[in-house]
């Protein structure tokens, strides 16, 4: 999209010409995952300002920004990771396990870990 | 996604490191306490009230804090007055830095790589894509955003305005027009 698509989209929205704040509810958890932790003192927001640049400067970052959470995401896995709390490999188990438990779950139920038919 | 942040969760929360009911608060703040109309009455406040302007021209960090709008990240707050002369343009080059406290959080453009690449090359191209035309002799100034430092542009108050309240001015203030892209709505459109 172009900028000046951006903007008329921008516009179609109704309630003071604001989009909604997130566009899917895993966008408003990472934010406020980071958030949290920076309140805790586990970086400065520069530190964090730069983790976030460093993603959304990567060449395959999309035109329109709709990937700007994805980039929040993977920023924030990386500072984890620096910070020795958990790297790619337990993160991805974990997401792995959750899905798991997610399809064994069935419907109208809470997703609970244990749920995970896999589980160990 | 939903599964890793998911993951994410259950880990710090396991370490500690977050506590799950604190992150549904913070999502519950932005979305529905923290916006423009913050902005919006300290743009107003000044119009009303020189000494409240003169403040938050020395120290809008201050003034701003004042009306009981901190910034979470600890970062300090200029506020960039518009003047017949000059008018002013907020972007964060390097991502995404806003002012959260006074505008909530930033529109899809303000993150659009296009905004961010363009608004200092060619900020009247951009406004022109606003639908935002300024005279040839007007001075655009460009503001880059840091982590440390946030801009609130404070546009110029709109003619046919006077004996206006506070409530009534806030009403005038556009989000756009206090990043810079926009102007405040004319007072026959309210």
């Amino acid at each position: 999209m172009s900028l000046r698509e951006l903007i008329t989209h921008s516009r179609g929205v109704p309630a003071d010409g604001d989009t909604p704040v997130f566009a899917e509810p895993w966008q408003a958890e990472a934010f406020a995952i980071v958030v949290a932790l920076h309140d805790r003192g586990l970086f400065s927001w520069n530190e964090w300002a730069n983790a976030l640049s460093t993603q959304l400067k990567r060449p395959d970052a999309l035109a329109d920004g709709s990937d700007y959470y994805h980039g929040w995401l993977a920023a924030l896995e990386s500072i984890i990771a620096t910070k020795n709390i958990a790297g790619k490999e337990d993160i991805d188990d974990l997401a792995a396990a959750w899905q798991r438990a997610a399809h064994a779950t069935p419907h109208g139920k809470p997703i609970l870990l244990e749920n995970d038919p896999d589980r160990s | 996604m939903a599964a890793r942040v998911r993951a994410l969760e259950t880990i710090l929360t396991q370490k500690g490191l977050i506590d799950p009911l604190a992150i549904d608060a913070i999502v519950e703040t932005y979305e529905t306490k923290v916006g423009p109309r913050n902005g919006a009455s300290v743009v107003a406040k000044a119009w009303v009230d020189s000494e409240y302007a003169d403040w938050l021209k020395r120290d809008a960090t201050a003034a701003i804090a004042y009306l009981s709008y901190t910034g979470r990240q600890g970062e300090h707050m200029q506020a960039v007055f518009n003047t017949p002369d000059t008018h002013n343009l907020v972007v964060c080059t390097l991502c995404s830095c806003y002012p959260w406290s006074v505008l909530g959080l930033p529109p899809v453009w303000y993150k659009s790589p296009p905004y961010r690449s363009r608004a200092v090359i060619d900020p009247r191209g951009v406004l022109a894509e606003f639908g935002l035309t300024l005279p040839a002799t007007t001075n655009i100034r460009v503001w880059d955003s840091t982590a440390e430092l946030r801009y609130l542009v404070v546009p110029l108050r709109p003619a046919g305005t006077e004996g206006f309240t506070e409530d009534q001015l806030a009403a005038l203030v556009t989000r756009d027009s206090m990043i810079g892209t926009g102007l405040p709505l004319a007072t026959e459109a309210v």
